[in-house]
């Protein structure tokens, strides 16, 4: 991806496409990221280790850059939720597919976010997305104070303000159809975790069933004894493998579609947060007209300036959402595509190998005495 | 086939043999019919055996009894149980089965060991070669008196049948019916007799009230392929196969309905097999165990049932599981077909609508595999369970055929004391009484020594026997389930193969 240089100092020195994180640490509570970026000019990588409070830092610098007029009608690349080392229910619930697998999937997540911030035209001039991939020095361990983050739990008091009417077709009925895509995602998401968790435990029974079957091994010179271990030791070789097979199928499960469904839940929140701060601004549009029409005179100067300068931040808002919704569509569409076509392949693959396994053991069986 | 020809001499002979000799026992039991009192778990087995000699083993017949359960007729009278019902109704079947001479009243003991030894041998070359099935569950009746009825087909070209292929219609109390029969005239001289299926009041009486859901189904589909695999292991069996009573079972179209319908189930007959081992360890049988074998046996067995019941125990976890996951992949599939409705996007659309389709395949592919989980594993490690306990009641047999041995032996030995002492005394009546009850006394330990001998035979031959089954039995099962993952794996390859140019044509 070409980056336009624009300003020197504001351009990001390393590639967006290829950020990677390729290890996480354990240490007590926290956890340590490492991720990697590779240089745009000559060769040469960047390696940081990072908390998710720097995460949370370098969100709150991207939400609150000042020169982006229209900053508002961002589709903000959706952050994974924080990971707890020794995760309550609640907590499972809220990072679903992200809390499993030793926390792999969750590597995965934030290197998506990373790569969309620092793809994104608007987003990766900003000089915390530099900071947060090249600096040695960790840039968020220290609170800062909060911007658009207060904004935004104010806003979620003013819900009534969701239903307010558009003044736009188009952007009514991408309203409209978010909120049916946001509940259906997410129904989706839930659904295949419940899947993949119950695939887990079939898992683990079969295990059990398998040392159970070890347990029936006897010793002993009596043929018929040694025909019945000799039984249980295969069948305990064929649990186990059932066993893989369904851990395979699970895993399979959360690394492709699993991960773009979570994603594509994320996303669509973070669309319906950037409308809902459009239809606000909607709303203080209408309400600054209204002011400037009734003020007295001695008034009415400042009002007609508040009301331009609400008509002009309306106006730059709608030109980057739709910007943004365009991106988005194609984006999506694109991310869900790959994440159905990798999980067919790699459950037919599983599934084949799994046949092949299967068989030979079907056929070990015949053949025993 | 020539078993017509040489099935029925034997058992004629045999009677004409034992009517006639001396070591009868004095009495034959007439009634078969016996009260509560006296039925503890060794006179059911022994019923027209040397009746009172045995209430050292009585226990409170309340207790053995409540835990009985009953499936059919809560307002039938009788809360007797009742091994054998009456006259074994072979004697007056509408269409005798003409290979067989039914036995006389009270001599259901007297097929003689030598008898089954020589149908034993006929079967040397083990042409077994029938197969029986079990089909068409039918509702008879309405409200609490009906039940189901089950067609019992019999695949034979056994020539002691009167045809190749024959239908019968029967009905769940029948079979215990015929347990009971199978145990009463077997059990007690060594033969493990399969036991029956389960009784259960909660399945039966969902079906009696007409709900026609799932899980009156399931149960109905559990009940009828356990039935099957009663039938297939008891014809199995080289003896039982032959006995009057199967035949009749297999073969009569009007089987006189068992009397006393509160038959035991397996599991009642397990908690009185328990009971009685329990009252035999009380009395602290401390049989002088000649034989290594027997012991060895008695300590595998034990081992045995419990390893089978923790792999019963894995199984019914896997089973559960599976069937969460169905229950899951249908509501996903749900799910998925409702974001494909919504999605604008064409092709995506069409995609997830696939994919919702594909879904919904994979979970009846995941109930496939739950019902062979469960009627392959779980009923094949339950049956075994089952079987065990049968076996250990022989084994049990064995001990108290010994302790009956013993028993006459020290009798004896103090009626000699007793003699000798009269040989002193002018009292030549009570002298001659003396020496007959001695004649008499030696008889019966004679007799006592035969039997252990001839159940400690049979119990060698069985237990043989049993085990070179259940290897086989666990082999069959393990290839029908290995076919049926490899069949899965096979429907998920076409699923998949299927789905992914869909996927592949998004954009």
């Amino acid at each position: 991806m070409m980056e336009e240089v624009q300003d020197v100092t504001s351009a990001l020195s390393v590639h967006g496409h290829n950020i990677k994180v390729t290890d996480v640490l354990k240490d007590g509570d926290t956890l340590t990221f490492v991720i990697v970026s590779q240089k745009v000019s000559g060769t040469g990588e960047y390696h940081v280790d990072r908390t998710y409070d720097d995460v949370e830092w370098l969100q709150q610098h991207l939400f609150s850059q000042e020169d982006v007029p229209g900053l508002h009608g961002v589709i903000f690349p959706p952050v994974p939720a924080k990971p707890q080392v020794n995760v309550t229910a609640k907590g499972m619930k809220q990072l679903g597919f992200l809390g499993l697998g030793e926390w792999q999937p969750y590597c995965k997540a934030l290197e998506t976010f990373l790569r969309q911030v620092a793809s994104h035209d608007l987003l990766k001039k900003n000089k915390a997305v530099e900071i947060f991939l090249t600096s040695s020095d960790p840039p968020g361990r220290q609170r800062v104070k909060k911007n658009i983050f207060n904004w935004l739990s104010q806003a979620m008091d003013e819900m009534r303000k969701e239903g307010h009417k558009d003044v736009d077709e188009f952007f009514q009925a991408q309203r409209d159809q978010n909120l049916v895509m946001t509940g259906c995602t997410k129904n989706a998401t839930e659904r295949f975790l419940e899947v993949v968790l119950t695939e887990q435990k079939i898992a683990v029974a079969c295990g059990h069933f398998s040392a159970a079957l070890h347990l029936c091994v006897e010793a002993g010179e009596d043929p018929v004894k040694q025909a019945f271990s000799r039984i249980c030791v295969k069948l305990s070789e064929v649990l186990e493998s059932m066993k893989k097979n369904m851990m395979s199928v699970a895993e399979n499960n959360v690394n492709t579609l699993g991960l773009g469904l979570d994603l594509e839940s994320r996303y669509q929140e973070a669309e319906k947060e950037m409308l809902f701060r459009r239809t606000c601004k909607l709303v203080e549009l209408e309400t600054a007209r209204r002011s400037a029409e009734k003020a007295k005179p001695v008034k009415k100067a400042a009002m007609e300036e508040v009301k331009k300068a609400a008509e002009s931040e309306f106006d730059h808002i709608s030109r980057v959402a739709k910007q943004e919704i365009a991106q988005f569509e194609s984006e999506r569409v694109q991310m869900l595509q790959q994440a159905l076509v990798g999980w067919c392949e790699q459950q037919l693959l599983t599934a084949k190998e799994s046949a092949d396994q299967f068989d030979r053991y079907l056929q070990a069986f015949r053949g025993m005495a | 086939m020539s078993d017509r020809a040489r099935d029925p001499p034997p058992e004629r002979t045999d009677f004409e043999e034992l009517e006639d000799a001396d070591d009868l026992f004095p009495e034959p039991a007439a009634t078969e019919e016996s009260g509560p009192a006296s039925l503890t778990a060794e006179d059911i087995s022994t019923n027209s055996n040397g009746p009172k000699q045995d209430s050292q083993f009585d226990e409170d017949p309340e207790d053995l009894f409540a835990e009985a359960t009953e499936e059919v007729s809560l307002d039938s009278p009788e809360r007797d149980v009742l091994l054998s019902d009456g006259p074994s109704p072979a004697i007056t079947p509408i269409t005798p089965p003409t290979s067989v001479i039914t036995p006389c009243l009270g001599h259901d003991d007297m097929f003689t060991h030598s008898s089954f030894d020589e149908i034993e041998e006929e079967e040397g070359g083990d042409l077994f070669d029938m197969h029986i099935a079990v089909s068409d569950p039918e509702k008879v009746g309405d409200g609490m008196n009906a039940y189901m009825a089950y067609k019992v087909t019999t695949k034979t070209p056994m020539s002691m049948f009167k045809r190749g292929e024959f239908s019968v219609k029967r009905r769940f109390s029948d079979f215990l019916g015929l347990h009971s029969k199978l145990a009463s005239k077997y059990l007690h001289i060594g033969y493990i007799v399969p036991p029956a299926p389960e009784k259960s009041i909660v399945g039966m009486t969902k079906v009696k009230v007409g709900k026609e859901d799932q899980s009156s189904n399931e149960f109905v589909e559990k009940r009828r392929s356990a039935l099957e695999r009663y039938l297939m292991r008891t014809v199995k069996h080289p003896v039982l196969r032959k006995d009057p009573d199967v035949m009749q079972f297999l073969e009569s179209s009007d089987l006189p309905r068992a009397v006393n319908t509160q038959a035991l189930s397996s599991a009642g007959l397990l908690r009185m097999v328990n009971k009685a081992a329990d009252a035999v360890n009380k009395m602290t049988i401390k049989m002088n165990e000649s034989d290594a074998w027997f012991e060895e046996k008695q300590q595998h067995f034990e081992n045995l049932d419990v390893q089978l019941r923790k792999l019963h125990a894995s199984v019914e976890s896997l089973v559960c599981h599976r069937k969460e996951l169905s229950v899951n992949t249908a509501q996903f599939a749900k799910s998925a077909a409702m974001l494909g409705n919504s999605e604008d996007h064409t092709a995506l659309s069409r995609a997830l609508s696939q994919l919702a389709e594909v879904e919904e395949k994979i979970d009846q592919l995941h109930q496939d595999q739950a019902n062979a989980d469960f009627y392959l594993f779980s009923e094949l490690l339950g049956d075994y369970v089952r079987l065990i306990t049968a076996v250990k009641g022989v084994f049990d047999h064995r001990m108290k055929t010994w302790q009956k041995w013993q028993d006459s032996q020290m009798l004896l030995q103090k009626k000699r004391e007793a003699e000798a002492k009269l040989q002193f005394t002018n009292k030549p009546d009570k002298l001659q009484q003396a020496k007959d009850e001695i004649k008499e006394l030696d008889a019966k330990v004679q007799q006592g020594e035969r039997d252990f001998e001839q159940i400690s035979k049979t119990i060698r031959k069985e237990v043989s026997r049993f085990e070179k089954e259940r290897v086989k039995d666990f082999k069959t099962i393990i290839i029908k389930y290995l076919e049926s993952l490899v069949q899965t794996q096979q429907q998920m390859i076409k699923y998949w193969e299927a789905f992914l140019p869909e996927a592949r044509a998004i954009s």
